[in-house]
This record gives C-alpha cells, sequence and structure tokens, in this order.
C-alpha cells in the first residue's frame, strides 16, 4: 500500500464521518460554527495519531486478552494531555468544546483505528493513516460546521454578512445538525466517493 | 500477531501500561499547572475589570463569592459571582455593582444555553446595554412578561429570566454587605 494511498484513503474512501458514519456525537454536537468544528476535528487529529503511534509501537508485547483495556489507557492518556495543554494555552476554546474534548476518549474512530490498523502496521503507518482519517474528519466537521454556521447565524468563521439579522436557527440547532449531516452525506458519496 | 495471554504477562503489560501513563501525566500536570491556573487568573481579572470602573487592588470573599475592588484606599465597588439555573443549565455572570447600590456592568462568565436563541445573553448587545447604570432602586428587576422593566432577549424568556434572577441575588448580597457595614 503507497503512503499517498494511505493518507488520501482516510479523507475519501474511509471517511470517517460521511462513509464511515463513525464518531456521530461529536460531529452533530461541535459543529455549531465552521471554527468550532475545525477545533474539534483537530483535537480529535492529535489524539489518533499519536495513540496510533504509541498503540502499533505496544501492540506485539500485549497480550491479546487485556488489549482493549491496555489501548483505552494509552487514548486516555493521550486525551488528558490535550486537555492539560488546551487548558493552558487555549482556554476559551478549551471552555467551547468543553465536554467533548474528554469524550475523544470514546471516540469510536480514535479506537477503531488502534484495532483496525495500527495493531497490525508498523508505526511510521500508523502515522500517515492517524493523519489521514484524522484530517478527513477535520475536514467533514469544519464542512458541517461551515453549512450549520452559513444557514443558522448567517455567518462564515465568525464573520457575519447578513448584518444583524438572525439565520434559520434550527441548523444551529440538534435538528439542522442531523438534515446537514444526511445532504452533506449524500452529496459526498455521489460525487467524491467512486467505487 | 499478539502474545499468548497468561496471568503474568497480563497483570505484567497492565500494570505497567498504567504506570507509564500516570506517569507521563503526572509530568504534564505538574508542567502545565502554572499556565492553566495563569489562564484562569486572566479570564477573572479580565471579568472584573469588564464590570467595574478602574480598579488598582482586588480581594476575593470565598464565603459570599465576590471581589471587593479598591483603587488605593477608595472603594471602587463589589464584584459579585452568582450562579442561578438557566435553560440549559448553570448561568454564571459576574456583576459589578457601584458602593451606591447601582449595577456598573454585568458579565457572563460561563453558561450552556442554547446556541442562537439563549447563548444570546452574551452577544445581544440591547439586552446587555441596559444592565450598564441598572438603578434597582428605580427600575424593577423583572423582565416585562412579569411586569417588571428587563427587556427580555427574544425568544429566550427562560434565559432572560435566569439572568434577572442571577443579578438579583448579587443584589442581595451586595445588600447584605453595605447592611453589614452600617452596623459597624
Amino acid at each position: 500500500m503507497s503512503k499517498f494511498k494511505l493518507l488520501t484513503d482516510g479523507l475519501v474512501k474511509n471517511n470517517p464521518t460521511f462513509v464511515l458514519l463513525l464518531g456521530m456525537c461529536p460531529t452533530l454536537a461541535t459543529t455549531t460554527s465552521a471554527i468550532n468544528g475545525l477545533s474539534m476535528g483537530l483535537a480529535t487529529l492529535f489524539v489518533l495519531v499519536l495513540s496510533n503511534m504509541a498503540i502499533s509501537a505496544i501492540a506485539p508485547v500485549v497480550p491479546d486478552k487485556v488489549h482493549i483495556p491496555v489501548y483505552i489507557v494509552v487514548i486516555a492518556t493521550f486525551v488528558t494531555l490535550l486537555q492539560f495543554l488546551m487548558q493552558a494555552y487555549t482556554p476559551a476554546m478549551y471552555e467551547t468544546l468543553g465536554l467533548f474534548i474528554p469524550l475523544i476518549v470514546v471516540n469510536c474512530i480514535v479506537l477503531g483505528r488502534a484495532e483496525a490498523f495500527a495493531n497490525k502496521h508498523g508505526v511510521g503507518e500508523s502515522a500517515l493513516d492517524g493523519i489521514g482519517v484524522g484530517l478527513g474528519f477535520t475536514c467533514s466537521l469544519t464542512v458541517l460546521g461551515l453549512v450549520r454556521e452559513i444557514l443558522g447565524s448567517g455567518s462564515a468563521f465568525g464573520y457575519n454578512f447578513i448584518g444583524g439579522h438572525d439565520g434559520m436557527l434550527a441548523f444551529v440547532m440538534a435538528p439542522g445538525a442531523f438534515l446537514c449531516l444526511g445532504y452533506l452525506m449524500v452529496l459526498f458519496n455521489k460525487y467524491l466517493k467512486k467505487n | 500477531m499478539a502474545v499468548k495471554s497468561n496471568l503474568t504477562n497480563m497483570v505484567l503489560v497492565l500494570g505497567l501500561t498504567c504506570l507509564l501513563c500516570s506517569a507521563v501525566l503526572g509530568g504534564a500536570y505538574v508542567l502545565t499547572k502554572e499556565p492553566i491556573d495563569k489562564a484562569a487568573a486572566e479570564k477573572t481579572n479580565r471579568a472584573i475589570s469588564q464590570v467595574l470602573p478602574h480598579f488598582t487592588e482586588v480581594e476575593y470573599n470565598e464565603a459570599d463569592h465576590y471581589y471587593k475592588a479598591t483603587d488605593g484606599d477608595q472603594l471602587v465597588g463589589y464584584a459579585i459571582e452568582s450562579t442561578v439555573v438557566g435553560f440549559g443549565g448553570p448561568l454564571s455572570l459576574i456583576v459589578g455593582v457601584t458602593p451606591d447600590g447601582v449595577v456598573y456592568n454585568t458579565s457572563v462568565l460561563s453558561h450552556a444555553e442554547t446556541p442562537g436563541l439563549g447563548a444570546k445573553c452574551t452577544t445581544d448587545e440591547k439586552f446587555m446595554g441596559q444592565w450598564k447604570g441598572f438603578n434597582p432602586s428605580i427600575k424593577k428587576l423583572s423582565v416585562k412578561k412579569d411586569g417588571g422593566d428587563v427587556d427580555a432577549i427574544t425568544a429566550s424568556t427562560i434565559t432572560s429570566r435566569a439572568y434577572t434572577q442571577a443579578v438579583e441575588n448579587a443584589l442581595n448580597v451586595f445588600n447584605k454587605l453595605e447592611g453589614g457595614q452600617d452596623n459597624e
């Protein structure tokens, strides 16, 4: 498998949001604006790359029966590390994403990649896979956040272009998240994902 | 591929992983403690300077959750923390009250209100602006729907009520403070 393919697989063919439908909880909850989606995506990317690398390194010595607890401990460590760093250096963003940062631990994308890829491949390949899937997640969340922000608040990346008026509020709330996700998924699978 | 499990290697690997991870986190905690505390202190200071006129020193009272701000010997006012239940969860305000009992300004510390509706209590200028110089001895402290003088945020009456309640609680703390001082 070529290195380039490892990266692009996560973006399109194995796109975690639009194709695999993994990690729906943070996807729906944090994409109220493009910036929020982008930061959530980057936070997950950080954890995904590091945990993929660590798990591929330790996988050969981990006994089969305890591999899930060991992986979870490793993932939780990186998530807590990220939490400390965000609290220290980006406190405003930490407050916005709040609960969804600790919840990266149980994001099935992270454990999914550890199980399906990292424990069977080398450290380098696992890092590339983490970057690919992480970028796929980041792009999907940013696009979803952008669409919801444009429709729901009439702004893009915080820049308001309808001046003072309200957008269609439904799109900022949960029902809008499902609607946007559904339509984006249709478009994505029709135009981008070639069999 | 994976090692065959037996009791010894399971205990060993899991124990070592936990030990290593807690060591990493312990180190990270020590390293980030200072910047985290600094960020939190900066946030509080920014919030206080938003709700009170110029001051040089603050003193925190833990029992009643307020900051007493002074400029030299002169009392500038109190920045009082006040938490109530809003629409989506706890709504935490900091309310600046000058010694004459007038609200100088208010600011939201944290909230869990609906984005686009109740969350406007942090951005809606009309709603935020009315608290500047709000004098509770002239104006009635409840939303217009309940017969008071507070303009509610459109479609967010519950948040507006909670906000008003939080300001009222803060003013009660202030009255208690001032009342206590008169007796001295």
